[in-house]
């Protein structure tokens, strides 16, 4: 019966710590040159933009941030460590940069008992079978209604496709933080899903 | 109603992150558990919804050169105290880096005009075909359900009475494996081709507008609905913008 879950899902994780290691190869030269940085940076343009507009919900302040983001970044060049990763560490600067901005200060919440919570399995039931089938607008909108901490873990890990280690790295958080805090945001959203789905037979 | 052997797991198994001992014991189990499977087939299939949703927004090419100019510009800090440094260094960077955004420039430009070339192509096919059109009519309304059943996606037409273009019909096309629909209007003598796909299966995000100067061929494209519109002609400049407003405004 497993058979059906395409198995490039998995595949794809395990291709992630190798394309990290595209942002985060060697450079030679102690004084990383500005080449470098752009060479590095420049690719994760529209990743970064689209990270900052879903944070801010607002385009000019996602382009201030992620210029913001560039400026730190050319700046911290130096203080780099080679061979880590270098998207986390963008993303990081990003995600900083954003909670001490007066937007991300308004977004922080309080979630309590992160380490006490996993994952349990449900029945797959027509319901949510509607819930895993619902509309792209439907779905972007109920990302945009969950709190920020909620909203960033799940971008990170199903549009940036990052590992919970990635995750970890960029939010500065435990990975069994991230993995609860995944299993909350991820029930957040099935719940706002399911309270704007048309009834369903039970 | 949770499930021992999923539980605690099931999210660490879909995302790919389970070991693989723990992950070969459960996929075992999803092979005889009918009901524990469909779950891991709902959370899949959310997550790929999720992976699609999220990717909602483009910079503008605006802002992307800004940026690039910004970070190419910010010549490095010398730390010794050679003159000969102070100022070479930061000659030798600013020389580096618009060497770098020359590149940068002259790469999007070449990929703009590739984009460009292929979609002319394809009008000029199309022009050329014994039948230009596979659904041939000047109403709107028998126009757009045509694609119904053929594309994933739906789009308005424009009203175009008291306007000088005339709607000659529809085609299905193809650009980069991508299906999409392309609808020929006629202003005067000239045919103009207006393409629509599905943005995210194209690598179009910094393109910009502009007329094709190595083939004479008029161009414009935007985005709207999630769906990437080019109209390409050999009519003025006037004459495509006029077409690209009212298909831009249209409801």
């Amino acid at each position: 019966m497993a058979g059906f879950i395409p198995r490039k899902i998995f595949a794809g994780r395990g291709n992630k710590t190798r394309g990290t290691t595209v942002y985060s190869r060697e450079v030679p030269d102690q004084r990383l040159p500005a080449v470098a940085f752009e060479e590095q940076a420049l690719p994760l343009f529209d990743q970064l933009f689209n990270f900052a507009r879903w944070l801010t919900h607002d385009t000019a302040e996602a382009e201030d941030l992620v210029q913001e983001t560039y400026a730190k970044a050319l700046r911290g060049f130096g203080s780099f460590q080679p061979g880590t990763n270098f998207r986390a560490w963008m993303y990081r600067i990003l995600r900083n940069s954003f909670l001490s901005s007066r937007t991300g200060m308004n977004t922080l919440i309080s979630l309590d008992n992160e380490e006490h919570e996993a994952a349990a399995a449900d029945l797959s039931t027509p319901e949510s079978v509607m819930i895993a089938d619902a509309g792209r607008e439907m779905i972007r909108q109920a990302l945009a209604d969950l709190p920020v901490p909620f909203r960033e873990i799940l971008l990170l890990c199903e549009v940036e496709e990052m590992s919970y280690q990635e995750i970890a790295e960029t939010m500065n958080i435990p990975v069994g933080t991230v993995m609860s805090r995944l299993f909350r945001a991820r029930k957040a959203l099935r719940e706002l899903l399911r309270s704007r789905l048309p009834a369903v037979d039970r | 109603m949770a499930c021992t052997v999923c539980n605690e797991k099931i999210d660490a198994y879909v995302d790919g992150e389970l070991p693989p001992a723990e992950a070969s014991v459960l996929a075992g189990h999803l092979r005889i558990s009918a009901a524990c499977a469909a779950d891991a087939l709902d959370r899949v299939r959310l997550k790929r919804s999720i992976a699609v949703a999220g990717k909602r927004y483009q910079p503008s090419t605006q802002f992307r050169e800004r940026v690039a100019q910004s970070i190419a510009t910010q010549p490095e800090p010398a730390k010794s105290g050679w003159h000969w440094r102070i100022l070479a260094v930061p000659a030798l960077v600013v020389l580096l880096i618009s060497v770098g955004v020359n590149t940068y420039a002259k790469r999007d430009s070449a990929r703009r005009e590739r984009v460009y070339s292929e979609l002319a192509d394809l009008h000029v096919a199309a022009l050329a075909a014994t039948s230009p059109v596979d659904v041939v009519s000047s109403d709107r309304h028998t126009v757009k359900p045509w694609f119904q059943g053929k594309l994933p996606f739906t789009f308005n037409l424009p009203e175009l009475q008291g306007t000088d273009y005339t709607l000659i019909g529809g085609r299905m096309t193809y650009f980069r494996q991508t299906a999409g629909a392309q609808l020929i209007y006629q202003v005067r003598k000239h045919l103009i081709s207006v393409f629509i796909f599905q943005d995210r299966d194209l690598d179009t995000a910094s393109l910009r507008p502009g007329p094709l100067t190595a083939l004479s061929f008029h161009t414009e494209t935007w985005m709207q609905d999630d769906l990437r519109y080019f109209v390409v002609g050999d009519a003025g400049d006037n004459d495509i913008e006029a077409l690209s407003k009212l298909l831009r405004d249209a409801k």
